[in-house]
């Protein structure tokens, strides 16, 4: 068994996760400008209060998976992205001490709004950057120049195709926790998301394939396209689908169903990132096997991964099930 | 002047992470309490119980999601500012962390949310379940943290291969010989953390003449705790202090202020101002013989002291040195209390003793400082070393440019000063209202009992809230 592709798999499973699960809590502080009366930010906040946490450690496993399996990458990634980094983390700090402060304050309350919506959008927006940063690739010895190398204007594209991405999860999301006006209105919210979400995506794949040669290659070499083929047709089907279940009358009959596509449409763009960028972890200057860490270590984690990541998995869903249904706006907190 | 990028991303780094011990140390513990008073509530049904449970947890959910903040920012500093330190020493910490989340941050993330907002949701016995697992989750959180961290104290089972370290023995590496006492050592911290936090508000509600008999409750239970953990962390702190002076002998003689290459019989100083340049000690007050009893078990034995290694091998003295005073002047006061109030419990005088409750009062947060003061000791002790003995911190920074790090390092000071802010205000708004009372509770006791009575209650009191205000 090769254990750097196993890693790189649970990487891999790690990063979709907290991109769908903190997606949609980050996304819905995104939306928050576009819900201004109190009672309805009450209702967000309420819908995602409960799982913010879990969804948000899902970035720790990221972090400390890469940390443990590839020492190496996460020592060049996590410095040459200083800035990006904190920035995040300084926003992930503001929003996510809202969620304790918000409800519990009468004159503060919009500072706590001002907190929520800004630390989730930059959180977001950074998350983006760093991605199209490392799909650029980036030049040895990078973290010690004072240039200000990921702020191209292809990162800056990708930061906004995060932000629609994660906004598009939420309203989705809310779709199918909230009921009336609000239901309604993410349904059109959603509806335009999802363009922007498509024209983003085919922008950042027309910009990598035309700049980037060796993703060109992987894509069009030979019959490679032929068999890369279903990503593209497959977004669009989701994509069709999704909007025609983003239903803005009452007869909404499959409330979920806009949340699988759009979790579909992340997986699928994911995939198209792995399928340009393998087997780099940090492109064209460091593969999975030259940053892996030795097998002592390596072999020794891969006990707890395989025993503790089904059950995470299902204490999670059971937290989910315990709270499903539509958010009730005068259920007791703690 | 020229910035170090070094010496920032080291401010930076104990800027953090003291920010955020100070967090775990009252989740911990109070997260236990919780659990305890669920299980007693559960078992007799005495309702004080559930209000002492449902009171704390308020105090309990902000604490908790400040640590949680603040614990992911040290996640990624790894990274960020000591990356060569990730790359070369990542094949041992790595793995402990990922071995955390994985067994530790997950299950309190996972049960934190049926914990706090669960209650109309889960059978009483699901939910006294999901606070358990919260306080188990954050033990075990301790274990690994405080293995990784032990391990760089006093490292063993590893080899070093091309500049790196691989592990011969994850055994070793997890078990190694500082770790048992730490774990120990910090555990009982956050027990006593959390019993001199309840006592303390207990305290001063009791003086105040405020939910008398809540209060009665909580410094009773919260005293029989201390009077548990103290000693005992007592003693366990004195088999640490051996495990130091066998294993990392310059950070004891800083911790004593030990100049001499060797000196015996070693007095205990009470107060002394170290001096770094001309290597001695100012205004020394000491008590002969009483360091070599309690270092060595015997009258005249003689420990190794500071001059025994060249300067930059020793870590800065006084900085050990009164931080080491502090944390065990603290364990003396609360031993104190502890005692005071078992005296005072006998005479029937616990909840009436003026003098006694305003020093219960005060020594609310001596636990975090004690805590702080602990760490200071522990880490700054082992400087110049980051892996003790074979990597010292200076060579393992990440190669940033200076204007970076202190950009960062400006923007922590203000975010968290404002959050530190922030916490306190919002804790002092939760203890002036005071816990639920007791009306509330009972009905809610019923509607345990009765599954869909609970929604309905809520809802009728959600409208009478609003119609309050
Ligand atoms: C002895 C206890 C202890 C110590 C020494 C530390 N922590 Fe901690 N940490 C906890 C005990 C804890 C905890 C009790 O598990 C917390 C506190 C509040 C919480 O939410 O969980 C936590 C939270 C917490 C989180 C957020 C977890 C989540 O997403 O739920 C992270 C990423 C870290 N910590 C990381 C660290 C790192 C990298 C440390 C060292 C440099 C560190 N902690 C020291
Ligand atoms: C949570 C309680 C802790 C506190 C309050 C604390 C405090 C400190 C302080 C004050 C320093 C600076 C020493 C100096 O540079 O003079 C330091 C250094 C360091 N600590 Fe800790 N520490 C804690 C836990 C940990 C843990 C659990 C780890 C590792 C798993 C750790 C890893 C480090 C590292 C790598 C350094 C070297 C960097 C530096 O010198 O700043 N610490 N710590
Ligand atoms: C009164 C008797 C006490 C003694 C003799 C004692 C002894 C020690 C010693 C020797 C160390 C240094 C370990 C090292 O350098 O690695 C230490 C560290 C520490 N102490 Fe204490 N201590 C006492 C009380 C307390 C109290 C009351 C608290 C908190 C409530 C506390 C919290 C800590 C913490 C958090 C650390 C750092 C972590 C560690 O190394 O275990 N101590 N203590």
């Amino acid at each position: 068994m090769d254990y750097a592709l196993f890693y790189f798999l649970i990487l891999g499973f790690a990063i979709f996760m907290y991109t769908l699960l903190d997606g949609f809590d980050l996304g819905i502080g995104i939306l928050f400008p576009w819900f201004d009366n109190n009672e309805e930010r009450d209702h967000l906040m309420r819908s995602i209060s409960h799982v913010w946490d879990g969804n948000e450690t899902w970035l720790v496993f990221g972090g400390v998976i890469l940390f443990a399996a590839f020492p190496s990458a996460y020592a060049t990634i996590t410095s040459t992205f200083y800035l990006p980094i904190m920035l995040m983390l300084f926003a992930l700090i503001f929003r996510g001490v809202a969620f304790e402060y918000r409800f519990k304050s009468d004159t503060s309350k919009k500072w706590w709004d001002i907190a929520f919506s800004s630390g989730s959008t930059i959180a977001a927006f950074c998350q983006g950057l760093i991605l199209g940063a490392v799909v650029e690739g980036i030049p040895a010895n990078a973290s010690e120049a004072n240039s200000l190398i990921w702020l191209t204007p292809f990162a800056i594209l990708t930061g906004f195709a995060v932000m629609a991405g994660y906004a598009l999860l939420a309203t989705s999301y809310l779709y199918m926790k909230s009921r009336g006006e609000i239901q309604l209105r993410v349904a059109k919210q959603g509806r335009l998301l999802l363009i922007l979400v498509i024209l983003a995506m085919g922008a950042v794949s027309i910009w990598t394939i035309l700049d980037q040669a060796e993703i060109r290659a992987r894509w069009f070499d030979g019959l490679n396209f032929l068999w890369l083929s279903p990503l593209p047709l497959a977004s669009a089907v989701l994509s069709y689908i999704a909007w025609k279940c983003f239903a803005s009358d009452h007869k909404a009959k499959h409330e979920s169903w806009p949340f699988w596509c759009s979790a579909g449409l992340f997986l699928l763009g994911f995939a198209g990132l792995v399928v340009g960028l393998f087997p780099y972890l940090v492109p064209r200057q460091m593969t999975l096997w030259e940053a892996a860490a030795p097998d002592s270590s390596l072999s020794f984690l891969v006990y707890g991964i395989v025993i503790f990541l089904p059950l995470i998995c299902a204490y999670t869903l059971w937290g989910y099930r315990v709270f499903s249904g539509k958010v009730e706006d005068y259920e007791e907190g703690y | 002047m020229e910035l170090d990028v070094a010496i920032l991303s080291r401010i930076q780094f104990a800027f953090t992470v003291s920010f955020h011990i100070i967090f775990p140390s009252i989740t911990i513990g109070l997260a236990t309490l919780i659990a305890i008073w669920e299980g007693l509530w559960l078992k007799t049904h005495n309702p004080y119980y559930l209000q002492l449970a449902k009171f704390w947890i308020k105090p309990f959910a902000i604490t908790f999601g400040t640590g949680v903040v603040s614990g992911i920012v040290l996640s990624y500093e790894f990274g960020t500012n000591f990356s060569r330190f990730s790359d070369i020493a990542g094949p041992v910490i790595g793995p402990l962390m990922a071995y955390e989340v994985l067994t530790a941050f997950f299950l309190e993330a996972g049960f934190l949310g049926v914990m706090l907002f669960g209650w109309q949701r889960v059978s009483p016995k699901m939910h006294f379940s999901a606070s358990l697992i919260v306080a188990i989750g954050t033990w075990i959180s301790a274990f690994w943290i405080i293995a990784a961290n032990s391990w760089m104290q006093t490292p063993a089972g590893y080899e070093i291969v091309a500049g790196k370290f691989h592990v011969t023995s994850w055994f070793e590496v997890i078990f190694n010989p500082s770790m048992p006492y730490r774990l120990a050592h910090m555990l009982l911290a956050t027990m006593i953390t959390a019993s001199f936090l309840v006592a303390g508000i207990s305290a001063y509600y009791l003086l105040k003449k405020q939910h008398i008999n809540f209060a009665k409750k909580g410094l009773s239970m919260a005293l029989w705790s201390a009077l548990i953990f103290t000693p005992l962390q007592t003693y366990v702190g004195d088999l640490h202090g051996l495990n130091v002076a066998k294993h990392q002998p310059i950070k004891l003689a800083a911790m004593e202020g030990i100049w001499p290459e060797w000196e015996a019989p070693v007095p205990l100083l009470l107060f002394a101002m170290p001096n770094m340049e001309e290597e001695r000690n100012d205004y020394e007050i000491g008590i002969p013989h009483l360091g070599s009893i309690i270092l060595t078990h015997s009258l005249d034995g003689g420990v190794q002291g500071l001059k025994s290694v060249p300067p930059e091998d020793r870590p800065y003295v006084p900085l050990v040195f009164w931080s080491f005073r502090v944390m065990v002047a603290i364990g003396v006061g609360m031993l104190f209390i502890a005692v005071c109030g078992l005296l005072l419990r006998h005479k029937d005088r616990l909840y009436e003793n003026k003098a006694f409750l305003l020093l219960t009062t005060a020594f609310t947060p001596m636990g975090v400082i004690a805590v702080l003061a602990g760490w200071y000791v522990a880490e700054t002790g082992r400087q110049p070393w980051v892996i003790h003995g074979l990597v010292r911190t200076m060579d393992v920074t990440s190669l940033l440019p200076a204007e970076k790090v202190l950009f960062s390092l400006i923007m922590f000071v203000v975010i968290y000063s404002l959050l530190l802010g922030v916490y306190l205000y919002f804790m002092g708004k939760l203890i002036k209202k005071g816990p639920p009372k007791m009306a509330d509770l009972e009905r809610q006791l019923i509607g345990m009992k009765a599954p869909g009575y609970a929604l309905a209650w809520v809802k009728n009191l959600k409208h009478q809230e609003q119609g309050d205000k």
